[in-house]
């Protein structure tokens, strides 16, 4: 177990190194670059030699393999360069939006589960009936509505009701709790309803596929509780699938809620995304591909370590 | 766990669990167990059993013999079960009436379909709440009228009272749970023991069932056993709190024949010993003549006949049951004609014709069948629902003899067909990022002929490498060493485009006619698909014409060209498998447990048809299957495969009369034949243990560990195949 966890681990680093590749020399296919936005984007007349100036500041006219092993070598000491733009390291500009990216993706993530959990399982065992229709109602409902559309409900319905809208300045959870809340509740909510929706399914359907299993029928046989049978025989198998869909939602919510960061007007890390690519801010951009493909990574390697925990058959490969 | 007991909670206050904490009224109902008090799944004892808890194994020993009482444990009466299905409504168990004595034990046969099963489930109300109905009967189980209780009670009763052993060892287990766990859970349930009493009884039973170093294993989980060691977990689990009855339901059906009759000896001791009642379901009359006081045939969702295991085997009142016992390949007789078959299809139980459900395919039907016969009393002292039940009685009906003897089969002997040589196959079984980490050697050294024109048999128990063997002659995996000879050319190193030619004549029949056909590919699609690929035919026209022959000469209507696999019966999907290797004319055919997923009489029907094709266009097969009377009947030679080795090759008739391996005799003596007077005159079957793993096979003879004969020299070296007399060969230093 110690052995496979380690070598996964190890295997992060193969991958890390392919996505640099990619995504330094595909942003480099792109014609313009940073400098070209910032000084002639809205049209301004700059001469030629202030651009190539600029250039070669920001290391722009170096040959790209000598780009690339400067980023690399960058990388390797965890320094992910300035950024091309507002010239502040990448860290620092990454690290102001994750705080609150990583609190909206936890708090959809308890969202999502508590409201699937219960609703997806209740759904399998009464399927057929009125309380299945409703839950299924209601998680085709999550994943039809965008959630940047239930946002605007949510706020409008803020607005209409309490004549109150959440706080547009971000208070970190650990100074103000309640202004950290009452700012980040919503995004979380709007988000969670969708992702709730796309657990809930699953739930559901593998909880079913579940209760049809051989070994349910045994336990059944042996004059098991029927809560029982459920919560011990049949919920933990069922939630091996779920837990990938949980994983891989999870590790989307960080990068992933341009629209929904737009509605809340919250400064994230799908608006500062949006933001560098619009501007052709190469490092910043790498720096958060390679943040966003780490999380990926070490989502799916929790979702492995889980699956082992939860499934012997597993564990003892 | 937090998140289930949260669930649990929320369960709890919906409507259909409401019933505040059933878990409490267990423990005091049992009184024998320490008073507690419980937290979700966890309790804390409060106070000191009043007497001790014991359970009593061996009971009283005035008690011993079984059904001493007589009294009736169990008796179910005129009970009607229906399914709703998009198809309408299936009637799939009607007006069935069963009793069973107190340490009785009682076989339910029939073919699949027939309602057995369900009956079973119906005992236990296992059936699926959703579809499954039940709109009169009456099931009474030791005085309480089960169709009456509510869940609460019905559940009180399951896994105390009745257990339930399954078909399927390998996935009627939890996967994610210790075997400790589910060995201990009925006890602490029903019979409300401490995880000390519940440990120390588990441990108690896995010895019972036979299962070595049972402390250590109490911690693993299903994967880590073997199939034979799941279904003795299954019948601890059984045994757990002393039920009066047992219902097991095909319990050895998925195991290899050895493990099978170390599995019912023991579930025949135990019952014996501890008078539990048995209800055996099954469709192997071998071992019901075996192990059955008392035989239930069921047809078509309807006892046809009931009776003394005796009466059944040899005076038989009903022509389903004497159809069925004529039909069944025998082991203990020699093969002499065509394999007599009920012809026809049982009816669709959607739409079952009225009157009596067998007269479509009873050679004696008559005017008086087109209405349901009665349940009579038969002169053997059981019960028949036949109208002419008293002209078999008087001997006036026989089951009509099979069509004319077919001839002997007489291979020629000159240059084999397909010769076979030193061909072996190791898969390497790799771990992790380190390589390689051991070698299974799936098949050793294997070496064999097949003539033109004959059969020969391949058995062994599953994992021996017969189906590997069957793999590499098609060349759908590539030996490891070795060669395989199709009329002189080595199929090993063909180039591409002779194996393409290759393919043309050699086929293959699959096991499984559910799996092996494309759903999505109709009848004619599928046989005609080699047909186009290989451009035999010139023309789409041409092709369709060629299938409905191909159809016509295995037996099926042309018009089933234009239907689907799921809309055919399992005998129909195996015929169409046979047409379409039928279709590119192929010399040689490996037909890979062909018949094992048919019922009997069906099974029958096609043995029959694969005989008749052999015989018009010369073919040769080669037979791999696990059952060794099947092999019996359609085999001219014989090859034994044990841990990927060849045992023995002998022909038919001289392995079946004198088997020289002891492997092959011990095959032999453990399957169970259908004749009452042969099995229960035999002695208990001593079979020990298991098969070894193939990634560590025993050093010299393979087969040294469970060999009775084995010495020391045997575990010195491999044993080599020698000619022990004329053309029977075998792999035993001791003959």
């Amino acid at each position: 177990m110690l052995r496979y966890t380690v070598s996964r681990i190890l295997l992060v680093i193969p991958t890390l190194i392919g996505v640099a590749i990619l995504v330094f020399f595909m942003l480099r296919v792109v014609p313009g670059d940073v400098v070209e936005v910032k000084l002639r984007g809205d049209g301004g007349n700059v001469s030629q030699e202030t651009i190539e100036q600029e250039r070669r500041r920001l290391g722009l006219d170096k040959p790209l393999l000598a780009q690339f092993g400067d980023w690399m070598v960058g990388v390797a000491t965890l320094d992910l360069g300035t950024s091309m733009w507002t010239d502040r390291p990448v860290i620092e500009e990454i690290g102001l939006r994750l705080e609150l990216s990583l609190q909206v993706a936890i708090m959809a993530t308890i969202v999502a589960v508590l409201i699937a959990l219960p609703l997806g399982t209740l759904a399998a065992l009464f399927r057929d009936t009125w309380i299945d229709y409703v839950v299924r109602l209601l998680s085709i409902g999550g994943l039809a509505i965008p959630s940047f559309w239930f946002g605007m409900l949510i706020m409008l319905t803020l607005l209409q009701l309490f004549g109150w809208l959440p706080p547009i300045t971000f208070t970190p959870l650990y100074v103000d709790p309640m202004a950290n809340l009452a700012q980040l509740v919503w995004p979380a909510l709007a988000v969670g309803y969708r992702y709730a929706a796309v657990v809930a399914r699953m739930i559901r359907s593998s909880l079913l596929e579940v209760m049809s299993e051989d070994y349910i029928r045994t336990a059944r046989a042996k004059g098991v509780f029927e809560k029982l049978v459920v919560s011990r025989h049949a919920l933990r198998n069922a939630l091996l699938p779920t837990i990938t869909v949980i994983g891989l939602e999870f590790a989307f919510l960080i990068g992933g809620l341009v629209v929904t960061e737009q509605v809340f007007n919250l400064n994230g890390i799908g608006k500062l995304f949006v933001q560098s690519v619009s501007r052709n801010d190469f490092t910043l951009i790498q720096g958060m591909v390679m943040l966003i493909a780490l999380f990926y990574v070490l989502v799916n390697l929790a979702v492995d370590l889980l699956y082992a925990a939860l499934d012997p058959r597993i564990r003892y490969r | 766990m937090f998140l289930a007991s949260w669930i649990a909670a929320i369960l709890a206050a919906a409507a259909r669990f409401a019933k505040s904490h059933p878990e409490r009224r267990a423990v005091n109902r049992e009184g024998d167990g320490y008073m507690r008090l419980w937290l979700g799944r966890y309790s804390v004892k409060i106070a000191e059993p009043m007497s001790e808890g014991t359970i009593v194994y061996d009971r009283p020993a005035g008690e011993e013999t079984r059904g001493s009482d007589g009294r009736e444990l169990l008796s179910v009466t005129d009970l009607h079960v229906q399914f709703e299905t998009s198809g309408g409504v299936v009637r799939a168990v009607e007006g069935l009436s069963l009793r069973v004595r107190r340490g009785e034990i009682v076989a339910v046969v029939g073919e699949s379909g027939s309602g057995k099963s369900v009956t079973a489930l119906s005992i236990m109300r296992l059936l699926p709440r959703h579809t499954a109905r039940i709109p009169s009967g009456r099931i009474v189980f030791d005085g309480k009228s089960l169709l009456d209780l509510d869940d609460e009670g019905m559940r009180e009763i399951r896994g105390r009272d009745v257990s339930m052993i399954f078909q399927e060892p390998m996935t009627s287990l939890n996967p994610i749970l210790t075997i400790g766990l589910q060995i201990t859970e009925p006890l602490q349930i029903h019979l409300g023991m401490d995880d000390g009493a519940a440990r120390a009884r588990a441990v108690e039973l896995m010895r019972l069932v036979g299962i070595p170093d049972a402390e250590r294993r109490l911690t693993q989980y299903p994967h880590q056993f073997s199939g034979g060691m799941r279904q003795r977990v299954m019948i601890a689990i059984g045994l757990a709190c002393n039920p009066k009855l047992i219902i097991a339901d095909e319990p050895t059906t998925a195991l290899d024949v050895t493990i099978q009759a170390q599995i019912l000896e023991l579930m025949r001791d135990l019952s014996r010993r501890l008078d539990i009642a048995l209800i055996i379901i099954t469709h192997n009359l071998g071992i019901v003549a075996r192990y059955a006081d008392r035989v239930v045939v069921m047809y078509a969702a309807r006892r046809v006949e009931e009776g003394p295991a005796e009466a059944i085997f040899h005076r038989p009142r009903h022509p389903y049951t004497m159809g069925l016992l004529r039909s069944v390949p025998r082991l203990d007789r020699p093969r002499g004609e065509k394999l007599e078959t009920i012809e026809g299809l049982p009816p669709n139980l959607a739409h079952a014709p009225p009157g009596c459900r067998f007269a479509p395919r009873c050679p004696h039907a008559i005017a008086a069948c087109v209405s349901e016969p009665p349940l009579v009393a038969t002169d053997t002292g059981g019960l028949s629902a036949c109208w002419r039940a008293d002209e078999i009685a008087a001997g006036k009906i026989a089951w009509p003899a099979a069509g004319a003897a077919a001839p002997a089969v007489t291979p020629d002997r000159g240059a084999p067909l397909l010769a076979v040589r030193g061909l072996t196959k190791h898969f390497a079984v790799r771990s992790g990022l380190r390589g390689v980490r051991g070698l299974v050697r799936a098949v050793e050294d294997v070496s064999f002929d097949v003539h033109a024109g004959e059969t020969v048999g391949l058995v062994g128990e599953s994992g021996c490498g017969k189906t590997t063997v069957g793999r590499l002659i098609l060349r759908l995996e590539d030996p490891t060493a070795g060669e395989v000879r199709l009329d002189g050319e080595d199929l090993v190193t063909a180039s591409a485009a002779e194996l393409t030619a290759m393919r043309r004549r050699v086929q293959v029949i699959f096991q499984d006619p559910y799996s092996s056909l494309n759903p999505r590919m109709t009848v004619g699609q599928i046989v005609g698909e080699p047909l186009s690929v290989y451009r035999i035919e010139p023309n789409a026209a041409a092709v369709r014409e060629r299938v409905a022959r191909l159809l016509g000469q295995v037996g099926l209507r042309p018009e089933l060209a234009g239907r689907y696999p799921h809309q055919l019966s399992g005998g129909q999907r195996q015929r169409v498998g046979i047409a379409r290797a039928l279709a590119m004319e192929p010399r040689f055919i490996v037909c890979d447990e062909a018949v094992s997923a048919l019922d009997v009489s069906i099974q029958g029907q096609i043995i029959n048809l694969l005989e008749e094709l052999q015989r018009s266009y010369d073919l040769a097969y080669l037979f791999i299957a696990h059952d060794l009377a099947v092999v019996r009947h359609i085999a001219s030679r014989v090859v034994v495969m044990y841990l990927g080795r060849v045992m023995e090759i002998a022909d038919r008739d001289a392995i079946y009369r004198e088997p020289l391996h002891p492997y092959t005799r011990l095959l032999l003596d453990a399957a169970p034949v259908p004749d009452p007077t042969v099995e229960k005159a035999r002695a208990p079957r001593l079979i020990q243990g298991e098969l070894p793993s193939a990634l560590a096979p025993p050093a010299g003879c393979v087969f040294h560990t469970r060999c009775p004969m084995a010495d020391a020299d045997c575990r010195a070296a491999v044993p080599a195949l020698r000619e022990v007399r004329p053309g029977h060969l075998a792999a035993c230093i001791k003959v």
